[in-house]
């Protein structure tokens, strides 16, 4: 069986060909770079996730902060960490790289924050 | 009215103005002679609200999100000291050709009115969203109605949703990125519809953010009708045919109480017209050379106000360049322009390139010449003729709309074929079999 995907690792977005050998990876081809070829292996088995949202902040320049997960999470927990986030509430100031959840919905994951948040 | 001079303004303080700074200021331009004007209370232009990730592949060999990325580029701007004014918007420049003083009008709380005169001027103020008007279709405007762009900015940096029950109209990467965002905060994302028989966004949007998420994109759909006096109450769709006419009897209706609308992004120009810089009428940007040098000397573009890109990598890359080269002007003290030895022309489905002229002197070893196909092309080659002599051609398996495309002309190579006896000035890109 051959699979077509495309690459979601980077905006190139090569489209790429992956022969099955049953539940085997037989022949990838079509990518452009390594990143491809491991992001369809672990897509066709285990596909994965990074994980970007916002959390409430209070006492900020802004209502939210944007976060992300620090890598990415298995597919079937991005609805379990965004529920994980959505009651969570902050105080400014935020700082890029600060752990605002450790462990998000026990995948061993972190999630820190992607943008600077002042006191507002 | 208070008046200044500079050497260098930018105009705008997204990633394109920030690394236009950065090389204008590491190429030597002293920085107290620099000023970024930037209307927003932040730096970073819009990937202050793109939070998702995927940029900076190319840059920093990592994958980042929006605002980490431009952070990158702000931290730099501050340890080089490069000065910026903030909430600080530009109301007019205009050139005497006399002088070759370019006089920047701008406002601010603090300042008021007050104008600098700049002997070099980069244009980076990005684009805009088409405008509501390009939903053609008769009767009431409820509440409910928002740019795609406009609610991406209430989700993410307001906190806010702007509905809980969703129809996307374009799918361009907006369009796309929206669906996922406004799913993953507990919207019902019914559908996005398309007019095109194409998705304008990158296929990676169309993987990640619809078919995770079992969003269904329609192509060759658009919106018919719209339900509901004071609020969105019901969305109907139709099938269009080749000339994008709804087809009867294939209305869909969905009920929903929020309309996207994500049409696609125009750059903003209005200060590069008011200040008589030549226009493309396909990209709606300024007119550049290989330096990004518009037909007026000392004022240069480059991001989105030029093109509008979808990788911020090449904004900054294309940035970079022209920063470099407003330094290389100052430095020069050059006041005019000579004429360009070398005309870009595109045809068989390329839409335009940026740059447009070929100066061979200023041309450096390699050129990247970015572009877009007005079509999908499968299987097809890139060509590039000077006359009729053929440089180099390349076969690609997909060129799309969405995707820029981009050629790498080899200055050694140009050189060799007009001594070889080629006269024409004229550079073609095309797409052949
Ligand atoms: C929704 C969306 C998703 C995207 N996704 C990706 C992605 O996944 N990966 C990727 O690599 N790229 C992506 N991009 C593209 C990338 O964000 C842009 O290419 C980049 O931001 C363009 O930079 P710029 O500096 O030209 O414009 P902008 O970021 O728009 O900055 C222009 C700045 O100029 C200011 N300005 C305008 N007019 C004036 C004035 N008159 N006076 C003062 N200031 C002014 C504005 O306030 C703004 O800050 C995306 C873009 C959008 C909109
Ligand atoms: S294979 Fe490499 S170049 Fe192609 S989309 Fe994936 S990461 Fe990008």
């Amino acid at each position: 069986m051959t699979r077509e995907l495309t690459c979601i690792c980077c905006p190139i977005g090569c489209s790429i060909t992956v022969e099955m050998n049953g539940n085997e990876v037989a022949y990838v081809s079509g990518n452009n770079c390594p990143r491809g070829d491991a992001y369809v292996r672990k897509e066709v088995t285990a596909p994965q996730r990074t994980v970007t949202t916002t959390v409430a902040v209070d006492g900020g320049e802004s209502a939210a902060a944007s976060v992300k997960t620090q890598g990415e999470i298995p597919k079937e927990k991005i609805m379990e960490c965004i529920k994980a986030l959505r009651d969570l509430h902050v105080e400014a100031p935020v700082h890029i790289g600060d752990v605002i959840l450790k462990n998000v919905a026990d995948t061993g994951v972190d999630i820190v924050a992607t943008s600077n948040i002042a006191k507002g | 009215m208070s008046e200044k001079t500079k050497e260098l303004v930018i105009i705008g303080g997204g990633p394109a103005g920030l690394a236009a700074a950065v090389a204008a200021a590491e190429a030597g331009v002293p920085v107290e002679e620099i000023r970024i004007l930037e209307r927003d209370n932040k730096l970073g232009g819009i990937l202050n609200q793109c939070i998702h990730n995927g940029f900076g592949l190319h840059t920093f060999k990592e994958e980042l999100t929006g605002p980490e990325y431009a952070d990158r580029f702000i931290q730099k701007a501050h340890e080089l000291k490069i000065p910026s004014s903030l909430n600080t918007m530009v109301v007019d420049i205009s050139y005497d050709a006399a002088s070759g003083v370019k006089k920047v009008t701008a406002m601010n709380r603090s300042e008021g009115v007050f104008t600098i005169d700049a002997r070099a001027v980069i244009l980076a103020m990005g684009c805009r969203e088409r405008p509501k008007g390009a939903l053609n279709i008769p009767g009431y405007r409820p509440a409910g109605i928002y740019t795609a762009g406009t609610a991406q900015h209430y989700v993410n940096i307001d906190g806010r949703m702007p509905g809980k029950e969703v129809v996307i109209l374009g799918s361009g990467d907006i369009g796309l990125i929206m669906a996922r965002r406004m799913t993953l905060e507990g919207a019902k994302v019914k559908v996005v519809a398309e007019l095109m028989p194409y998705s304008g966004g990158l296929k990676r949007n169309i993987v990640q953010c619809l078919d995770d998420y079992g969003i269904p994109l329609k192509l060759s759909h658009t919106v018919v009708d719209i339900e509901g006096k004071e609020r969105v109450e019901a969305v109907t769709i139709a099938q269009v045919d080749e000339n994008r006419a709804p087809i009867p009897g294939t209305e869909e209706r969905y009920t929903c109480d929020t309309l996207l609308l994500a049409c696609g992004l125009l750059p903003e120009n209005e200060l590069s017209r008011q200040l008589g810089v030549e226009m493309s009428p396909i990209t709606g940007g300024p007119l550049v050379d290989e330096s990004l040098e518009t037909n007026l000397a000392g004022v240069f573009a480059c991001g989105n106000v030029l093109h509008v890109h979808d990788l911020v990598d090449y904004v900054s890359g294309e940035a970079t360049i022209a920063g470099q080269n407003a330094a290389k002007f100052l430095s020069e003290k050059r006041t005019e322009k000579n004429a360009p030895d070398l005309k870009i022309v595109t045809q068989g489905g390329v839409r335009y390139s940026v740059p447009s002229t070929i100066h061979l002197d200023t041309m450096a070893d390699t050129l990247t010449v970015r572009f877009r196909v007005g079509a999908v092309y499968k299987d097809q080659n890139l060509a590039v003729y000077l006359g009729d002599t053929k440089l180099q051609s390349l076969k690609k398996r997909v060129m799309a709309p969405g995707e820029m495309e981009q050629v790498i002309l080899v200055k050694k190579k140009l050189e060799e074929v007009r001594e070889a006896g080629e006269k024409s000035s004229e550079l073609k890109i095309c797409i052949e079999a």
